[in-house]
């Protein structure tokens, strides 16, 4: 009995790897192909048949030919139309996943790339968690989708099924192909809402050095007490006061080195969390912090980058 | 939770403007469709309704009040059946379903409405097949399945935007790609041995030949030019004189109106000389039992009797068209014998009335003694002497109408001249009787067949002579001979003969009747039979339903078969600076500068410039613009492929000549 399922289960991961195998992920690119690409009626091509029929009999009831033409061709174009609605989906190929950031609990933007061949794909619905899509793909191109992943934890969250199906071109079937890449996204952690600021230890994290920059942001009136090398000669000479070329003058920030053994007493995910918020902080003010986590050690660094450097490394953590 | 695929799609998704206007043309072509069947105000009202929801729809947006829908269908319903008197039959039903689908557009406001709407709208097309199924209404309404499919084309979301009457085009790809399909199902879908339950009646009175005729009667029928039948001979068609088709024969006279017997008896004995005609009747519905045949048939075909006075009465009335094969006599002697009893019905005349004819038919009898076809030829002469006129509008005769006709108004068409005769003949002591039918039509040459008009519609007389049997007499013939030699056409033609636009319509219709024809015959004409007898030349006497079945799905699945080819074919890429750079490679390759497989263009082009330094500033030039093509841009611009292209095909090298 039990051989005799498994042979069942082979020969249903041969002929219908759209119910077995693509449940599995698989790798990009995924190609639809006949193999995948599955068809039944619409609860309306149903009704249309009924109908279809209703006039069938009709037609040959009153013996009347040129209603019966009618009746088979409306029955024909409709019977064509599946070819159409198979069309829309064979040889579309999912590319590339690209992916936004988000932390766990928000949605995550993620960009699926289509490549059509050498037709349109026409009217094509991209179902993923209950959110639908609806995009077309012109011949030799590629197309962007955008869809939102809602995420809960953070760490590398896989991609669910997507379930691509199109009812076109008419409505009355409904073809569908189940895709599950084998891709996976990384959620960032959430930050505790609140708590204390990062205990600074030693005496070089006290020491503040006012930071300089070294871009002419605008020129101000002389107030005593500016050094005289930053009097701008050129333009004081076409005014009556000095001027003073006022340098972009970035708060007082002091570097944030954060480390991982500094909150020994907390759990785990409560260090992960509260990092997390120091971090958000940091590059709220534009302060430049080091990291240091079991198995990496990320150096001094500010900006956009190192933020998302940062919060990638919190977010690997196991 | 598991979902079931097909059923989740939210049945309120708004309607959009272009689907509702592909919606509302739907509705306006099946409107269309139907109006001639239907009384013009009800159209009228209907066509209102429908462009007062469009225009309200287009401003305001929204749906039409809800009060108003109900008042509306119960309109609606009062109205068909005070006009019809039921909501049940061919014409109520149509009334009320095209109505109701109207109706339908005031509340369409989400897709699945729309959808609704559009289907409905394909059986309401279907619908009007019931009242004409002629090849131009067919293809009307055939046309009428695109703005449907459009409709529903046009609900699913994200599809390139065209302009409105572009949104047809796919499908009309759609239904011409689904024809051969089509046309298979059409020749193999069994048909039905009896019908399932009433076939619609006939309902509204058919002009055609009736079972009698009372002078002016046939006044409707001589201006009608709807086809009558058609007919092929096996071999040449009679001449025009002798292309008489009788349908009834009328016996009894009661002074007004002439009527026929109908069946019963043996046919009479007929002598026939010489060969026997053969020909194919395509009869269009009539609604009549009889079917005309020309001069005296000498069998009934199938599902027909031959009457005793060689009428051919179908079993069934001809509701639909019928195609029947016939052998007729043209020379013949009819009866040579008669028996008291149908000599006697072929004398009685009804008591007074038409004193004067009587007395000019005792006349000629005292004149003439025993010459029975001297009175014919008297007659004959009085109606070409005596100042008779053919017209189609004749004053009204009075009580004594024959009578009134000989002596007084001297005008009428053939029903008066055949009805004066008989009554002339028989008052003469000369069995007579009056035979209606179809006199004349038009020979299609491109189709080689006789069309006949209800306009050929014709009655004459005939005579029982001693020794000759019943011989016919067209006293019509002695007033207007054009009448029997050239057509209906040409005897109301009167003084204005010759070219007139009229005519030359008229030539065309004729010609082009060809097309009607074949619609009639290949299509509306297909019954049970002809599908069995589908498979004979495959050798297969008798297609049985389960034969036909067999063959539906061997055709459809090798029609699936084709579809799926299609489906799954991809196109090869379509490289323009490819296969121009291949017609270089062969242009340069007939002079011996074959490109090496792995040869760079560049490097190909250097060597094909120092092979012929003729060329070597356009081979410079195309090479410049190829590597440009190739890789200078992301996307080169056009303008580069137009003239990359327009050099390779100006590019001829010659050999240089040593």
């Amino acid at each position: 009995m039990p051989a005799a399922f498994r042979r069942l289960q082979a020969w249903a991961e041969r002929r219908l790897p759209a119910l077995t195998r693509y449940k599995r992920p698989e790798s990009l690119p995924i190609t639809l192909h006949r193999r995948r690409v599955y068809i039944v009626p619409t609860a309306f091509g149903t009704a249309f048949t009924v109908l279809l029929l209703v006039m069938l009999l009709g037609a040959l009831n009153y013996s009347n030919n040129a209603a019966l033409l009618l009746t088979c061709m409306l029955g024909s174009a409709c019977a064509t139309s599946m070819l159409v609605a198979f069309r829309s989906l064979h040889g579309l190929r999912l590319t590339a996943i690209r992916q936004g950031q988000a932390i766990a609990g928000e949605s995550m933007v993620i960009q699926l790339v289509f490549a059509a061949d050498d037709h349109a794909h026409v009217s094509v619905h991209a179902d993923m968690d209950g959110q639908t899509e609806t995009f077309m793909a012109p011949a030799r191109t590629e197309t962007w989708l955008t869809l939102n992943l809602a995420t809960s934890q953070r760490g590398w969250q896989p991609l669910p099924r997507i379930k691509l199906w199109s009812n076109w071109p008419v409505g009355l079937f409904h073809a569908w192909s189940w895709i599950h890449p084998d891709h996976a996204v990384l959620v960032w952690p959430r930050p505790e809402p609140a708590g204390p600021p990062p205990v600074l230890q030693g005496e070089h994290d006290l020491r503040r050095r006012l930071h300089q920059g070294e871009d002419i942001a605008a020129l101000r009136d002389y107030r005593a007490g500016d050094p005289q090398r930053h009097i701008a000669w050129k333009h004081s000479a076409r005014h009556e006061h000095l001027l003073v070329k006022d340098f972009e003058q970035p708060e007082a920030r002091e570097e944030w080195r954060l480390d991982w053994r500094a909150l020994s007493p907390l759990s785990p995910e409560a260090r992960i969390a509260r990092l997390a918020r120091w971090l958000g902080e940091a590059e709220a003010v534009g302060r430049p912090t080091a990291l240091w986590l079991p198995g990496e050690d990320i150096a001094l660094g500010h900006g956009r980058s190192h933020y998302v450097h940062c919060m990638n490394a919190l977010a690997r953590l196991p | 939770m598991m979902r079931i695929p097909w059923f989740h799609r939210s049945p309120k998704v708004p309607l959009e403007t272009r689907p509702f206007d592909l919606l509302c043309l739907t509705v306006a072509v099946v409107l269309a469709v139907h109006a001639s069947h239907m009384p013009i105000w009800l159209a009228a009202a209907l066509a209102g309704t429908l462009g007062a929801r469009w225009w309200q729809r287009r401003r305001h947006g929204g749906r039409a009040p809800a009060l108003l829908k109900l008042p509306l269908v119960a309109l609606l319903s009062g109205v068909v059946i005070f006009y019809y008197g039921s909501l049940f039959g061919r014409e109520p039903g149509a009334a009320l379903a095209v109505g109701l689908l109207v109706l339908k557009l005031l509340e369409s406001e989400t897709a699945r409405d729309a959808r609704v709407g559009a289907a409905f709208s394909c059986f309401a097309l279907m619908s009007a097949l019931l009242f004409d199924q002629g090849m131009v209404a067919t293809v009307l309404v055939a046309l009428g399945l695109l703005p449907a499919l459009a409709t529903l084309r046009a609900l699913e979301p994200a599809h390139p935007v065209v302009p409105l009457p572009r949104e047809l085009v796919p499908a009309l790809g759609l239904l011409a790609a689904s024809l051969p399909l089509a046309l298979l199902a059409f020749v193999l879908v069994p048909r039905l041995s009896s019908p399932l339950w009433g076939t619609p009646n006939p309902g509204q009175a058919r002009t055609g030949l009736s079972e009698d005729m009372s002078p002016g009667d046939f006044t409707d029928l001589l201006t009608d030019d709807r086809p009558a039948m058609r007919v092929t001979f096996d071999a040449a068609p009679p001449p025009t004189s002798q292309r008489y088709f009788r349908a009834y024969v009328m016996w009894n006279y009661d002074g007004r109106r002439w009527s026929h017997i109908g069946t019963g008896g043996t046919p009479g004995e007929v002598e026939h000389k010489g060969a026997l005609t053969r020909y194919t009747v395509n009869l269009e519905a009539s609604g009549q039992r009889v079917l005309p045949a020309l001069d005296v048939p000498v069998e009934a075909p199938e599902q027909a009797v031959l009457s005793f006075d060689y009428e051919v009465l179908s079993t069934r009335p001809v509701n639909d068209t019928r195609t029947y094969t016939l052998r007729s006599a043209s020379s013949y002697r009819l009866e040579p014998r008669i028996d008291d009893r149908e000599r006697r019905r072929g004398l009685r005349l009804p008591a007074g009335f038409n004193p004067q004819t009587l007395a000019l038919a005792q006349r000629w009898r005292t004149e003439f003694g025993s010459n029975d076809k001297a009175i014919v030829q008297a007659a004959l002469k009085l109606f070409h002497d005596g100042g008779f006129s053919y017209t189609l509008a004749p004053a009204p005769l009075g009580r004594d109408a024959v009578d009134d006709f000989l002596f007084s108004t001297h005008e009428g068409f053939c029903e008066h001249y055949s009805s004066a005769f008989t009554v002339l003949m028989r008052a003469a002591g000369i069995p007579a009787r009056v035979v209606t039918g179809y006199q004349g039509g038009y020979w299609n040459e491109l189709g080689k067949y006789l069309l006949v008009r209800q306009s050929d519609a014709h009655a004459w007389s005939e005579v029982w002579l001693l020794g000759e049997g019943w011989r016919r007499v067209d006293p019509t013939a002695a007033v207007r001979p054009e009448r029997v030699n050239l057509g209906a056409a040409a005897a109301t033609a009167g003084e204005a003969a010759g070219w007139s636009p009229s005519q030359w319509w008229l030539g065309w219709r004729n010609r082009w009747d060809v097309v009607n024809r074949w619609w009639n015959q290949g299509v509306i004409g297909f019954d049970t039979l002809r599908q069995h007898g589908l498979l004979t030349p495959f050798g297969l006497r008798d297609a049985d339903p389960g034969m036909l079945g067999l063959l539906l799905a061997v055709g459809g699945s090798l029609f699936a078969a084709l579809g799926l080819a299609w489906a799954m074919w991809k196109r090869p890429a379509n490289d323009p600076a490819r296969a121009s750079m291949q017609l270089l490679e062969r242009r340069l390759a007939s002079l011996g500068v074959v490109r090496r497989h792995s040869e760079g263009p560049q490097h190909f082009f250097i060597r094909a410039a120092r092979a012929l330094p003729t060329h070597r500033v356009e081979l410079e030039r195309l090479m410049k613009t190829y590597l440009a093509l190739r890789y200078a841009y992301d996307e080169p611009p056009p303008e580069l492929l137009k003239n990359f292209r327009q050099a390779a095909r100006d590019f001829r090298p010659r050999r240089m000549v040593k």
